[in-house]
């Protein structure tokens, strides 16, 4: 005989399903009566330090279709690289700045968008800079589980050239579907849940 | 002082068991075959974005953003159906309490119809509700909200597939990496065994874990009949022991 630790087991995912905005996003369904104040995809308040961007882009299904019934969520550092979060032990991160939102993938279009800050810098576990990127995950109906990804900026080739994450990456070639596009006024990130392009998606 | 003044855990998650959750690509669900990636996940020891995540206050929460009886109803008037108190536990895979957890939740009314102009099932839409509420767990880890049994209904992937009872449930807990969306169905539902959804979990063990109980204690008398629904969010390891350098 032996002991069998006490452990529990995550709760097993299950997709977010077609109305996944009815939960995530009610204002936009029609249900903008019910809650005094919605989660939304602006992240920085006024008072927020740093460069002031738009990031827009579509999800795409394996034959290029937009996916309409989802929700992206993003979460970065603020413009020193600092995490607006309990758990930030490095220093204190601008409050101005909340470092988390949530946006609709658009009922007709596909499109979601955030308005925020460029993020600065954050170390890597080994103590080398990481380029600036923000966290991303995605759910939607047929997503049986929420996928993590990245995006980086296109304007970063230096920091992005040395990125620690960037060179786990053995398929050269994949690297480009973690890096954004410049738009007109906003910087493009169309996430491609399959096919050749298909984004890197991580274990996190 | 007691010993539960230890702070909880702040380092990386334990890793997720993809035995445990649905693969992406679940055929029998149709619309995977084109939203599951075909390549591997790229898998990262968890570093500072990973273990971090925005805390949402109790000032979020409105006074009726639990109670889905009456958060979309006419002064006065209430929902339709069976009224039904779900109430549980955010736990993480140590059996701590996760305090200060967003949960949202969603659902169809009771005839099996969601609010929303994508769903034409021919259920009527109940004018006094919405489906949708949010809450945020208490020091313990503790919800609760009120709600009307939702209706199961057919959906579009076999010719007769139905989608048993379920709540959609989103938990949001302390990181980023923590994030997860589920469904809880409801104890002895013959649907729960022929759903395509719940099928592509690959373990019974893990399907039962999504099931609520019908909890006698709970239940409001002459009023609404208590369901218990705990969720299990990913722990963490302690960072007690690491990066001590050796001989310090």
């Amino acid at each position: 005989m032996r002991q069998a630790p006490f452990r529990l087991r995550e709760s097993p995912s299950q997709t977010a399903g077609p109305y996944v905005h009815i939960g995530c996003t009610p204002d936009v369904v029609g249900l903008n009566q019910v809650f005094e104040t919605y989660l939304g995809p602006n992240l920085a308040s006024d008072t927020a330090k740093g460069e002031r961007i738009r990031i827009t882009g579509r999800v795409l299904d394996g034959l290029n279709t937009p996916v309409r019934d989802g929700i992206v969520e993003i979460w970065q550092a603020d413009h020193a690289g600092f995490f607006n979060s309990p758990d930030e032990t490095r220093g204190d991160a601008d409050p101005g700045f909340f470092g988390w939102g949530r946006s609709p993938t658009d009922l007709e279009t596909g499109e979601f968008s955030f308005d925020t800050i460029k993020p600065g810098r954050v170390p890597y576990l080994d103590g080398r800079l990481q380029a600036p990127y923000i966290h991303l995950w995605v759910a939607a109906r047929g997503v049986n589980l929420g996928l993590h990804t990245r995006m980086y900026f296109p304007d970063e080739a230096e920091a992005n050239s040395e990125d620690p994450i960037l060179n786990r990456i053995e398929l050269k070639r994949r690297i480009p579907t973690l890096i954004a596009d410049c738009g007109d006024g906003a910087y493009l990130f169309d996430i491609r849940l399959q096919g050749d392009r298909e984004t890197i998606f991580f274990d996190i | 002082m007691t010993m539960n003044n230890k702070p909880p855990p702040t380092g990386a998650f334990f890793p997720r068991n993809f035995d445990w959750h649905p693969p992406a690509y679940s055929p029998r669900y149709k619309s995977t075959v084109l939203r599951s990636p075909a390549n591997a996940l790229l898998s990262l020891e968890n570093s500072k974005g990973d273990l971090t995540g925005p805390v949402f206050g109790h000032e979020l929460i409105g006074e009726k953003d639990n109670d889905l009886v009456t958060n979309f109803a006419k002064p006065g008037e209430s929902a339709i159906g069976e009224r039904i108190i779900v109430c549980g536990r955010v736990l993480d895979e140590d059996g701590r309490g996760i305090p200060g957890v967003l949960l949202e939740f969603w659902q169809a009314n009771a005839g099996g119809r969601y609010r929303h102009s994508k769903d034409q099932y021919l259920a009527p839409l109940d004018p006094n509700f919405g489906g949708c509420g949010r809450t945020i767990t208490d020091t313990g880890g503790q919800y609760e909200f009120r709600t009307i049994k939702p209706g199961p209904y057919p959906w579009p992937n076999g010719v007769n597939d139905w989608r048993p009872a379920h709540i959609h449930f989103s938990a949001f807990g302390k990181g980023f990496a923590q994030r997860l969306i589920t469904q809880m169905y409801f104890e002895g539902d013959p649907l729960i065994e022929i759903c395509p959804i719940i099928n592509t979990i690959p373990d019974k063990a893990a399907v039962e874990q999504l099931i609520a109980v019908f909890d006698h204690a709970n239940t409001i008398p002459m009023d609404a009949r208590a369901y218990h629904f705990d969720i299990i969010l990913r722990g963490r390891r302690s960072t007690v022991f690491e990066n001590r350098l050796e001989g310090n």
